[in-house]
C-alpha cells in the first residue's frame, strides 16, 4: 500500500509553528488551578487538575461498592448476629472465625435464641467477596464502604466481635435500602429475597 | 577579627577558594531547586499537582513542597547503592563524578558578578574563557560514555554511543555559533571608547574574556547579542539544550526505548550524581548564555545595572541579576522539556549537520561581510 505523505510547506518544515502551538497547549494546561474533579467531566475541562489530593479529597465511594465486612446492629442497637456460622462456612478465605457461646450463652434481644461469644474478622485475608453478606439470614453482616484498612501489626487487623460492632454501627445502610424500596420494616431480608424472587420472569 | 585571618583573606588563593565555596554553596541549592522546578512545573502542564507535601521536618509545615530536596537527599543516600555484578568496577564508580565535575567546572570562569568590594566575581578570570569553557564542556560526554560502557548492557551501551554522536555533532555548531559574537565584542577599537569604570575593570582583560562580551552588551538592550545575532543565539541555545540531554534532544536518555540509557544501572547516589550533573550542566549552559547573549550581569537600566559594582550592595544586586536571569533560562528549558517530543536519531543528525553547521559557517560569513562594509 502506498501512503501519501503531507507536503509540508516550507513554514511547517522549519519547526516554528509546532513550536508556537507548543508554547500554547502547554500554557493553557499550566494555568489550571481549579482542584480535582476525579469523577466529573475531566475530559471536557482543560482547567481542572487531574490529581486528587487523597486524605483531603476523598472519592465518592460509588453505590454497590464492597468495602470492608462489618456486623451491624438493629435499631434498637441490638446485636443482629444469631451466631448460625454460615458466613464463617461460605467465606472463600476462611477470614471469619466464629466462637459460638455454647451452652452459657446469653442474648440481648428478644427472638434471638443465642448471640456469639466471639466473632473475629481477619482484615487480612478477607477477599471482600461479599458471600458473608449475601449469605446471612439475619442481614447482621455487611460489606461497608470502609477501603482504607491500615495496621501496624497482623494481630491489629484481626478485628473482633466489639471492633465490629462499633464500625458497623446501627443498621442504617440496610435499613435506608428497605424503606427506599418502599417494602419491610427496614429489618427482615427475606422480604426483599421474596419480592426479587417474585420479580423474576416465570416459564411455563 | 584577628590580624592573622584578615592576612588570611589577603592571600589571593584564599579569597579563590572562599569564592569557590560561595559558587558551590549557590549553585547546589540551585540545582536542588530546579528539580523541584522540574517536577511542579511538569505537573501543571500535565494539569497535575506535582510535590507539594514536604515541607519543614518534623512539623506540619509544607511550604508548597519547598521541603522535597531534602526528602530526595535524604533517599538517594539511604538508598542501597547497588553495583551489578556485570560491570567493569572502576569505570562504573568513576563515571557519574566524571559526569557532574565538567559542568561545576565551567562555572569557574563565567563572571557572575560585577565586583564585590575589590573582588572581581569571577573564579577565574581567565583570558581565554571562552575556550576553556569549550574545552571543559566537552569533557561532559566522557561521564555518559563511561557510564555506558562500564555498565556492560546494551541500553547503557547504546546510550552512551547516541551521546559520542550527539555531543559532537553539536559540539561544532555550538562552537561555530560562538565566533560572530566575538567577531562583534572582540574588537579592540570599540574597547578604547569605553567608560571610566568600564576600562578600570577590564584592564588586562583580553579580548576571548568573558567579562569582555558583558561590557559589550551592556550599553542597552539591543546591544544584547541575542538580538544583534539571533541566529547565533538559536543555534546555541538548541546546541546546549543537545549538549545537556535535554528533551527534545534526550537521545542518550530516552526512556521509551533504552530504559534509562547510560544510567539504566545506576541506583542511589550514585544515579543521584548523573541527575545533578544534568542539572548543574543546565546551569552552566544557561550561564554561558546569559553572559554570551543577555548581558551577563548588566541590565539596561542606567549606570546603577550596567557599570561595574562601585558598593557592596550594587554588586549583590548584579549577583542577583545573574541569578535571575539563569533561573529564566532554566524554566525556559524546563518547559521546553514538556512540550516537545524526542527527535528521532537521524532526525537528530540531521538538523546538526545539514541545518545547523552551514546556518552557522553562513552567519559567519554574513558577519564578516557586514563589519567588513561597516569599517571600510
Amino acid at each position: 500500500m502506498k501512503v501519501d505523505r503531507t507536503e509540508l510547506t516550507w513554514w511547517e518544515r522549519l519547526y516554528l509553528p509546532t513550536l508556537l502551538n507548543g508554547f500554547k497547549v502547554t500554557l493553557r494546561h499550566f494555568f489550571s488551578w481549579k482542584r480535582s474533579e476525579v469523577y466529573g467531566d475531566k475530559q471536557k475541562n482543560y482547567s481542572a487538575k487531574t490529581t486528587m489530593q487523597y486524605p483531603e479529597e476523598k472519592w465518592d465511594v460509588p453505590t454497590g461498592y464492597r468495602g470492608a465486612p462489618y456486623l451491624v446492629k438493629d435499631v434498637d442497637d441490638k446485636t443482629k448476629c444469631v451466631s448460625c456460622q454460615l458466613c464463617e462456612f461460605v467465606c472463600p478465605p476462611r477470614a471469619i472465625r466464629i466462637t459460638p457461646p455454647g451452652d452459657s450463652g446469653v442474648v440481648d434481644r428478644e427472638g434471638a435464641e443465642k448471640m456469639p461469644k466471639e466473632f473475629e474478622i481477619d482484615m487480612l485475608r478477607c477477599i471482600y467477596c461479599g458471600y458473608c453478606q449475601e449469605v446471612c439470614p439475619e442481614e447482621a453482616i455487611y460489606l461497608l464502604e470502609d477501603y482504607a484498612i491500615t495496621g501496624e501489626s497482623r494481630e491489629e487487623l484481626v478485628y473482633d466481635m466489639k471492633k465490629l460492632l462499633a464500625l458497623g454501627g446501627a443498621d442504617k445502610r440496610a435499613y435506608d435500602h428497605h424503606v427506599q424500596d418502599g417494602v419491610g420494616d427496614g429489618i427482615k431480608k427475606w422480604e426483599t429475597k421474596t419480592r426479587e424472587a417474585g420479580e423474576q420472569p416465570k416459564f411455563h | 577579627m584577628p590580624a592573622s585571618i584578615t592576612g588570611l583573606f589577603a592571600e589571593p588563593w584564599a579569597l579563590t577558594l572562599l569564592k569557590v565555596i560561595a559558587v558551590f554553596v549557590v549553585v547546589m541549592p540551585m540545582v536542588a531547586y530546579s528539580v523541584v522546578a522540574e517536577r511542579r512545573i511538569s505537573a501543571w502542564i500535565q494539569d497535575r499537582v506535582g510535590p507539594n507535601r514536604v515541607g519543614i521536618p518534623f512539623t506540619n509545615i509544607k511550604l508548597l513542597g519547598l521541603g522535597q530536596p531534602l526528602a530526595d537527599g535524604l533517599k538517594a543516600l539511604v538508598k542501597e547503592d547497588f553495583t551489578p555484578g556485570h560491570v567493569r568496577k572502576v569505570f562504573f564508580w568513576m563515571a557519574p563524578a566524571v559526569a557532574m565535575v565538567p559542568s561545576f567546572v565551567v562555572l569557574a570562569v563565567v563572571p557572575f558578578g560585577s565586583m564585590l568590594g575589590s573582588q572581581k566575581m569571577v573564579i577565574a578570570d581567565l583570558n581565554v574563557g571562552i575556550l576553556f569553557t569549550f574545552g571543559i564542556v566537552s569533557l561532559g560526554v566522557y561521564g555518559v560514555v563511561l557510564a555506558g560502557y562500564a555498565s556492560n548492557s546494551k541500553y547503557s551501551f547504546l546510550g552512551g554511543i547516541r551521546s559520542t554522536a550527539q555531543m559532537i555533532s553539536y559540539e561544532i555548531a555550538m562552537g561555530l555559533a560562538v565566533v560572530p559574537v566575538f567577531m562583534l565584542a572582540a574588537d579592540p577599537t570599540w574597547q578604547k571608547g569605553l567608560s571610566q569604570s568600564w576600562s578600570v575593570y577590564l584592564e588586562g582583560a583580553g579580548l576571548l574574556n568573558l567579562s569582555s562580551v558583558i561590557a559589550y552588551q551592556s550599553d542597552t538592550l539591543f546591544h544584547w547579542l541575542m538580538f544583534k545575532q539571533p541566529i547565533a543565539f538559536a543555534i546555541f541555545l538548541i546546541a546546549i539544550f543537545a549538549e545537556t540531554n535535554r528533551l527534545p534532544f534526550d537521545l542518550p536518555e530516552s526512556e521509551t526505548e533504552l530504559v534509562a540509557g547510560y544510567h539504566t544501572e545506576y541506583s542511589s547516589m550514585s544515579f543521584a550524581l548523573f541527575f545533578m550533573g544534568e542539572y548543574a550542566a543546565m546551569i552552566a549552559g544557561s550561564a554561558l548564555m546569559v553572559v554570551l547573549f543577555c548581558g551577563g550581569w548588566t541590565l539596561p537600566l542606567g549606570d546603577f545595572f550596567n557599570t561595574p559594582a562601585q558598593s557592596f550592595p550594587q554588586g549583590l544586586v548584579h549577583i542577583g541579576v545573574f541569578i535571575a536571569k539563569i533561573a529564566m533560562f532554566l524554566v525556559l528549558m524546563i518547559w521546553i522539556r514538556w512540550m516537545l517530543p524526542r527527535f528521532r536519531y537521524d532526525q537528530l543528525m540531521n538538523i546538526g549537520w545539514k541545518r545547523f553547521l552551514p546556518l552557522s559557517l553562513a552567519n559567519i560569513i554574513i558577519t564578516a561581510i557586514v563589519l567588513w562594509v561597516l569599517h571600510s
